[in-house]
């Protein structure tokens, strides 16, 4: 057998330095592609919990009682107010994203103005959403 | 020396074709995911305090059950193409990189599965 080519490579090349750090000046593209990733995988780990919750009404009134109580104490409570926070994140940033893919918003000025925009609209969805759930009464 | 050809050797180390459909789906997702994951972030807003049978209730209005396999579906398919980039970007170890994408990949489906029948159990039983 020959050797696999790029199986391993002959020298170790330097990788450039990680986004965020000393090496580079702060910008809050960086941040936010970390945080994009971040909150895409905590989504991927509370979504998981999220198919537990509605399992759990198939296991019939018990298991559901013991789920409940979990999603009504203080920290299941932080937990969602956390995963609900992450998914609008990912949510508008994901829509920059879409943009982006689309050809446009490429300028430097709208990049940061995007950023900002998707914060913003991350935090006030969250209040929304909460907000709605609570004070609209029930049909 | 090999009596390999050159194209032979080339073969299978390349692209796979499929970085396209993988992003395609990825956007595909994406969008369909915007919808969801609102009327998804609100219902969970609203009845995460909801006793059982509001809950059964809930589950019973079939406009309910379909978005909500919907949204599992894309949810789950959108996670298990974004996980794998993730774990591509970061897990330098070819061995420890392909299992895990694999085990991230059979655990993400089968989670879809199991959520998806659970809708469906509720929303077709009595």
């Amino acid at each position: 057998m020959s050797a696999k080519p790029s199986a391993k490579p002959v020298v170790s090349r330097p990788l450039s330095p990680f986004m965020l750090g000393q090496y580079y000046r702060f910008q809050i593209s960086s941040l936010l592609s970390i945080t994009h990733r971040i909150t895409g995988v905590g989504l991927a780990i509370g979504t998981l919990f999220i198919a537990i919750w509605v399992m759990s009404a198939v296991a019939g009134p018990d298991a559901y009682a013991r789920f409940a109580w979990f999603a009504r104490s203080p920290i299941g409570l932080l937990l969602l107010l956390g995963w609900s926070w992450a998914l609008m994140f990912h949510l508008c940033n994901g829509i920059r994203h879409l943009v982006w893919d689309a050809g446009y918003a490429f300028e430097k000025k709208s990049v940061d103005a995007g950023g900002l925009i998707v914060v913003a609209a991350s935090v006030v969805l969250t209040v929304a959403v909460w907000l709605v759930a609570y004070l609209v009464p029930s049909a | 020396m090999s009596l390999r050809s050159p194209l032979s050797q080339a073969r299978g180390l390349g692209s796979a074709k499929d970085g396209v459909h993988h992003w395609w789906m990825q956007r595909l997702t994406a969008i369909a995911l915007i919808p969801l994951s609102l009327w998804f972030a609100f219902s969970i807003a609203r009845y995460h305090v909801a006793d059982y049978n509001t809950m059964i209730l809930w589950l019973h209005n079939p406009y309910v059950a379909v978005a909500l396999v919907l949204f599992f579906i894309a949810s789950f398919y959108h996670a298990a193409l974004g996980v794998q980039v993730v774990i591509e970007d970061y897990v330098a170890s070819e061995w420890l990189k392909i299992s895990s994408i694999v085990l991230v990949k059979l655990a993400l489906f089968a989670l879809a599965a199991a959520s998806v029948f659970a809708v469906l159990k509720v929303a077709f039983g009595a």
